[in-house]
């Protein structure tokens, strides 16, 4: 008995805690019914899909209650010791593959975030996707792709983890190829599987890496083995690893981070996959998918931390890529005009904040901020699914086709401006909290610039999510939302499917019933629409009160449930199974080591989670961060006004932009030395040249090499197929049967068939062996 | 090794009932279709049901240890002995064999290529059934060359009489580099026999005491048996033969090629090879991990150059069995898992492929990529049965092909003590970037022929999946599945037979 | 004993038979070369059976001469056959097996 354990209290658990597992199966259980069944049922299976996913959200959120509990029930300083139950699943060679659950204070809010919005997304999309010609098939899809985000959560052991990350991968390759027929889908489809899997060759090597180093400790330990997640973890607390090997997995699973969460430089794909479906979009960018690899990072926090020294001196290498991607793609945004675009890259944007407050130590803040940027982030994008579906003629271009539609639309307008705020973080909106929570973090921390270049990330989001918001609510309605048609206009834009060929497959295609309303003009959207956006757009406000640190410490209700203690788990732990061993950790200084758990560690025990510092809340940094960001509201506010509400005819021509002038505009010519000085002095050399730049990076140069390696690889493999392999390998073989056939070729003549001639020959020989034996007897 | 030799019989009745069936066959007229598919039928189906027999009479608590043994003298001036028996290696691909050979009839019923002359093509299916399983059986290295070689024949005039447009040249070369292979071989099985005392040819027996054997002997000897499976299963650079004679073969002959043919090589390093020579394996393994290596990359690579959709399959092969060999050549019971785990999933899954591309060849008349599209739209059963493969093909966790390439991989970073360790984790990396190129390819294939619209042809009598081809197909699909998600039931198997294979290898 | 004379005489048969059998077109002149070889190895064998006083050569011609006589069956049923379907027994048209 050390001592720790005499303060420890029993901890309640529960049915939903035991049986969480289950949330994954459901829809794994729902989407074979689908497939199988599904097009024989009245509403194509799609009932199937939400009633699944339904009950996962109340395993879910039966879940979340009942660990609220079981932290309510420990003591203050105590570990709670996550739901952990394993089976075996198979076993060879001495290594045993166990499936099973773990269920801790991370698992239960992402768990929970997973399942909620999946089920919001499902009841939209019965409306967003009907008529569809492959409603079954799109609905078998989305259920499985939850259910693989869902198995990857409540994973027990990077196996199963594993499992869900490639199932993800290949329900998104289904998902954005839905409209197969065009082939810029699927090639989109292939571009994302491919830019995901490439990365996924680090998480392959880095389980290797971390199960073959771990093992032998785990087992010895804990019993566990090295594909454990809780093992791993306390492995890597344990002081025992070996600092090269830890660092080269921490640094392979990230790469797998970076191409799954689209991180700068493989988040190319993330863009191009809006040509899926927006539910879709909507759920692979708020809650799965791309959050994956921040979730991975979350999960194995402990690898991380050990592996790239997060908390020490210098910065990392997570620090790095998340400021690179934090810029980069909000410049990004600006030019774009697909809005659904503007939201991709504002995804990455903000994942590249996760990243940071994980690089920086700030496990907290981050998934805090995976909480509620879901909320919002989904939001946004049923948003615009909404005002394609109903008022933009299926077009997503902000510039043709939008404008004006705050009257036409209260329920989307509203709740895009509550989210908006939330994305920018307006007080009290919940990304307020979260973003300002990484950033006064990673600050306190003492990684300075990082915090001014999340303060800077913080200014461009505000600014170009009003530019957004200007082009579609306010201003004039154009094209689509001005009431226009042209059948036979590409809108121009990625996914719209503006031809409406035949085939009638493109998005919300013709067979849609709501294609007369869209004749009538831009409306609101029904029920099935507007109700899930108004619950994300209420939690987009509310979600940030999960843990307000302005408001004081009572109401860090996530820091109290969700983040796993630094405690020592020492022998015969109340509650929870697998916790009853002693064992001496390894110390530099006779017991008294400094480790990541605190700073004296006890000889016996381990840790799973390290000690992190929180900073302290003060308003006048929040103050600070909020100016920046209503600077860059108004800023942008202005521009945009002045550059699309009041645009001067003589810049017809000048710029790509005045193409799309009205000429209503006309009359707004006074107005001309404020679009000369947006024009000129801001957006030319600021938003311009630089966003174009980095855009132009983007495509040219990434894209540019992701295509160059395609080619040469197909252009080596031509080579070595034709030389090698037909000629010098092929050739050899070939050569050899030659020379065999040669050589009968010469002997043939004398199988002339004659009897006479083999009589001869046959003497002939004969006489001459007889000679050959005579002279060599004498 | 224990030997278990209840129910003797079952093993000698699975084999060789199909020689029945091929004598009662030769009896039926040739004009009567129907009488010939029945026998051929009916056959394949009591062989089945034999091994069902099997199956069930198995004790798999003692999965490690040789059962249904029986030993009769054979050619006793040779000491060699009609010995055999079944463990957790040769199991699941005895059966395999069982049921792969009864789908490509089932298959046949509906599909028998031209120029037709049901009869002889039945003929040989069944004599290739009775050579492929007893191969898995043999016990005794004689016994062991003479299936080996039977199932040769058969297969050389499957492709050379059923064949594509080049068939002979195909079926030559198959026959020919198959029997070059063999030769060595059998030159390294009687050196085997003479170098252990000249006692026995029984396998048992060799692995005892091939180990006494002086190294430098036995790394000559190895290279013999190296060189005659490496060409069966095959290795870079002995692969040539495997992309013509899967393009020229009937799509019956590239099923069993891909699904029970390869094997036979993979698996005589496992039964013979490895266990009987630990110090020449030592010696050997690096050599065969990096071929393996360079097969997988080069294999991808060969693929990509590909516009035949049944070429890109076979050079798929080249890629997947180099992940096999990985496995092997670690010399770790886990690394020999994976790769008999391999094994069994690469049959059910290019095996499947082949039949696929079979279909599509009966329907659009070409197999050339550029000319194929759109096929979710005409055949939405046959695309996504496509999509299914490939996606199980490029190793999609929670299907069979996951378990056979991902503990091949991981097994690389920890090779048998001895082996080089820096080596095998590089060949770890280079193995896990075939993974991103395996993906590549196939679904490169994937989305040219299953997306996008129909080109140009005027298929109005497009069908889907038929009956026969459900039938046929049905037990691949399930199996990928199954053995994806409880991939327990292969290695529980496995696993007991695999610890006594490398026990020179401590463990 | 004359046994160089009896050696000389088995030497001349047997290069007659030689020359019929490389040298005649007819199949049944060739079938009689054949015979006197066939000979020409027995006085051959009685010969050094009787110098040596062994049984041995003496057992062997006999059964050379039992083994004579059933080739000189065969071969003339095969004469025969190639007669009839040929209506010739030259042995130069017989070419057809050539490789």
């Amino acid at each position: 008995m050390s001592a720790v354990s005499e303060t420890l209290s029993p901890l309640s658990g529960g049915w939903f805690l035991d049986n969480a597992w289950l949330a994954p199966v459901i829809p794994t259980v729902g989407f074979f019914l689908i497939i199988m069944f599904g097009k024989k049922l009245p509403k194509k299976g799609s009932e199937i899909g939400v009633i699944s996913l339904v009950g996962s959200l109340v395993l879910a959120s039966g879940a979340s209650w009942q660990w609220i509990h079981r932290v309510n029930s420990a003591s203050e300083e105590q570990f709670v010791t996550p739901v952990v139950r394993t089976w075996t699943w198979w076993q060879a060679g001495g290594a045993e593959f166990t499936i099973g659950q773990h269920i801790d204070g991370l698992t239960v809010v992402v768990l929970f975030v997973v399942a909620f919005i999946s089920t919001l997304v499902q009841i939209y999309s019965l409306e967003y996707l009907r008529g569809d010609r492959r409603y079954t098939h799109f609905f078998a899809a989305l259920t499985l792709f939850s259910a693989g985000m869902l198995a990857m959560v409540v994973a027990e052991d990077m196996i199963l983890f594993l499992l869900g990350w490639e199932i993800m991968g290949l329900c998104s390759f289904m998902l954005i190829g839905h409209w197969w027929e065009d082939g810029a889908n699927s090639r989109a489809a292939l571009k994302a599987f491919f830019t995901v899997r490439t990365g996924d060759v680090g998480l392959l090597v880095g389980i290797a890496i971390l199960f073959f180093a771990a093992n032998e400790w785990t087992t010895t330990n804990l019993g566990l083995s090295g594909f454990s997640i809780r093992g791993v973890s306390a492995w890597a607390l344990s002081g025992n690893p070996n600092s090269t090997v830890i660092l080269f997995a921490a640094v392979a699973l990230f790469v797998a981070c970076i191409g799954k969460s689209g991180q700068f430089p493989l988040h190319t794909w993330l863009p191009d996959a809006m040509a899926g479906p927006t539910p879709v979009s909507s759920l692979l960018h708020s809650s799965t998918m791309v959050v994956a690899g921040v979730f991975l990072v979350a999960r194995l926090y402990p690898v991380f931390f050990t592996g790239l020294d997060i908390l020490g001196p210098s910065s990392n290498v997570i620090m790095v890529i998340a400021a690179i991607t934090i810029v980069i793609a909000a410049a990004l945004a600006f030019v774009q005009t697909d809005i659904k675009r503007v939201l991709a890259y504002s995804t990455v944007s903000q994942l590249g904040y996760m990243m940071l407050g994980l690089g920086s130590g700030a496990w907290l803040p981050a998934v805090f901020h995976i909480f509620t940027h879901a909320f919002f982030k989904a939001c946004l994008f049923l948003c615009a699914g909404s005002i394609s579906h109903s008022a933009s003629h299926h077009s997503f271009d902000m510039k043709k086709d939008m404008g004006g539609l705050r009257k036409h639309m209260p329920v989307t307008f509203a709740s895009w401006i509550v989210s908006t705020l939330a994305l920018c973080g307006v007080f009290p909106f919940s990304g307020f909290f979260s973003k300002d929570e990484i950033i006064d973090n990673v600050g306190g921390n003492g990684y300075a610039f990082f915090m001014i270049v999340g303060l800077f990330g913080a200014f461009l989001t505000a600014a170009y999510m009003t530019r957004a918001t200007y082009l579609t609510f306010f201003g004039s309605p154009r094209g689509a939302a001005a009431g226009e048609h042209d059948e036979h206009d590409a809108h121009g834009t990625h996914d719209a499917h503006g031809t409406h060929d035949a085939h009638g497959t493109h998005d919300k295609n013709d067979v849609h019933p709501h294609e007369d309303h869209a004749h009538a003009g831009p409306h609101e959207s029904g029920l099935l629409i507007t109700v899930p956006i108004a619950i994300l757009a209420v939690l987009a406000i509310g979600s940030g009160l999960f843990n307000a640190t302005p408001f004081g410490e009572s109401w860090e209700y996530l820091k109290k449930w969700a983040e796993p203690r630094a405690a020592v788990v020492g022998e015969d732990h109340a509650g929870g199974p697998g916790e009853s061993l002693i064992f001496a950790m390894p110390s530099e200084e006779e017991g008294h080591s400094t480790s990541p758990c605190g700073t004296e560690t006890p000889e016996t025990g381990v840790c799973y989670a390290p000690a992190l510092n929180h900073a302290e809340f003060k308003w006048s940094k929040a103050l600070l961060s909020l100016a920046i960001v209503f600077a860059g509201i108004a800023m942008s506010w202005l521009l945009s006004a002045a550059l699309y509400g009041k645009r001067d005819p003589r810049l017809v021509g000048l710029t790509q932009r005045n193409r799309f002038a009205r000429a209503g505009y006309r009359l707004l010519a006074n107005k001309y030395y404020l679009d000369d000085l947006y024009e000129q002095g801001v957006v030319s050399n600021v938003a311009g040249p630089i966003s174009r730049a980095a855009y132009w990076f983007n495509q040219n140069v990434l894209d540019g090499i992701l295509h160059g390696v395609v080619s040469a690889a197909r252009w080596i493999a031509f080579v070595v197929y034709r030389d090698i392999d037909q000629r010098i390998v092929d050739g050899t073989v070939n050569a050899s049967a030659d020379i065999t056939k040669s050589a009968g070729a010469t002997v043939q003549p004398i199988q002339s068939g004659r009897v006479g001639l083999y009589g001869a020959l046959f003497f002939a020989t004969a006489a001459v062996a007889a000679l050959v034996f005579v002279i060599l007897n004498t | 090794m224990q030997m278990i030799r209840d129910n003797n019989w079952v093993l000698s009745a699975g084999t060789f009932l199909p020689v029945l069936g091929v004598l009662i066959l030769l009896a039926t007229p040739k004009a009567n279709e129907a009488a010939v598919k029945m026998v051929a039928l009916l056959t394949s189906i009591a062989t089945v049901v034999v091994g069902a027999f099997t199956l069930y009479g198995f004790d798999f608590d003692k999965a490690g240890s040789m059962q249904f043994v029986a030993e009769t003298s054979w050619i006793p001036v040779i000491k060699s002995t009609y010995f055999i028996g079944v463990d957790g290696i040769s199991l699941p691909l005895y059966l395999l064999s069982m049921v792969v050979t009864l789908l490509v009839v089932i298959y046949s019923l509906d599909h028998i290529p031209s120029p037709g002359n049901p009869k002889a093509f039945f003929v040989l299916m069944l004599i290739l059934q009775t050579g492929m399983a007893g191969t898995f059986i043999a016990q005794d290295l004689i016994l062991f060359f003479v299936f080996f070689e039977l199932v040769l024949l058969p297969m050389y005039f499957m492709i050379g009489v059923w064949g594509g447009e080049q068939r002979q040249y195909a079926s030559l070369k198959f026959f020919l580099y198959t029997m070059f292979g063999s030769a060595l071989m059998l030159v390294a099985f009687l050196a085997m026999f003479f170098k252990t005392g000249a006692e026995s040819f029984a396998i048992p027996y060799l692995v005892e005491n091939g180990a006494g054997i002086a190294k430098n002997v036995q790394v000559w000897i190895f290279a013999g048996m190296f060189v005659g499976f490496a060409v069966k299963v095959p290795m870079f650079p002995f692969h040539t033969w495997l992309p013509d004679a899967h393009t020229q073969a009937p799509t019956q002959g590239s099923v069993i090629l891909a699904a029970i043919l390869l094997k036979l090589g993979t698996y005589g390093f496992v039964r013979i090879a490895i266990p009987m020579l630990p110090d020449a394996a030592m010696e050997w393994a690096p050599w065969i991990g990096g071929l393996a290596v360079v097969g997988i990359i080069y294999g991808a690579l060969g693929c990509l150059a590909q516009t035949d959709m049944k070429r890109l399959i076979a050079f798929s092969s080249v890629a997947h069995m180099g992940f096999v060999m990985l496995g092997i050549s670690t010399l770790t019971s886990f690394g020999v898992n994976a790769a008999v785990f391999g094994m069994v999933a690469h049959g059910l899954i290019t095996g499947m492929l082949f039949f696929v591309a079979g279909s599509v060849k009966e329907r659009y008349h070409t197999l050339e990529i550029n000319k194929l599209g759109g096929m979710l739209t005409q055949m939405p059963r046959l695309g996504w049965i496509l999509g299914l493969c490939s996606m199980a093909s490029l190793g999609l966790p929670g299907l069979a092909g996951f378990w056979g390439e991902f503990p091949a991989i991981l097994s690389a970073y920890n090779p048998a003590d001895g082996l080089n360790v820096t080596v095998y984790r590089t060949y770890m990396v280079i193995a896990a970037l075939g993974t991103v190129l395996a993906a590549a390819y196939l679904l490169w294939l994937y989305q040219r022929t299953a997306f996008g619209t129909p080109k140009g042809h005027d298929h109005h009598d497009l069908h889907d999946v038929n009956t026969y081809e459900w039938v046929a197909w049905l037990p691949l699909l399930v199996a990928i599945v199954v053995f994806g998600i409880a991939p327990n039931l292969l290695f529980s198997v496995i696993d007991p037979a695999v610890q006594g294979a490398l026990r020179a290898f401590g463990g | 004993m004359l046994t160089s004379q009896f050696l000389l005489l088995g030497a001349i048969l047997f290069c007659i038979g030689v020359y019929g059998v490389v040298a005649r077109k007819n199949a049944v002149l060739v079938l009689m070369s054949i015979e006197l070889i066939l000979n020409s190895v027995n006085i051959n064998l009685l010969t050094f059976a009787l110098r040596n006083g062994s049984p041995d050569g003496h057992t062997f011609a006999l059964y050379i001469i039992a083994v004579a006589a059933a080739e000189v069956g065969v071969g003339l049923a095969m004469v025969l056959l190639i007669y009839r379907n040929r209506r010739s027994i030259g042995l130069d048209e017989l070419s057809e097996m050539r490789g």
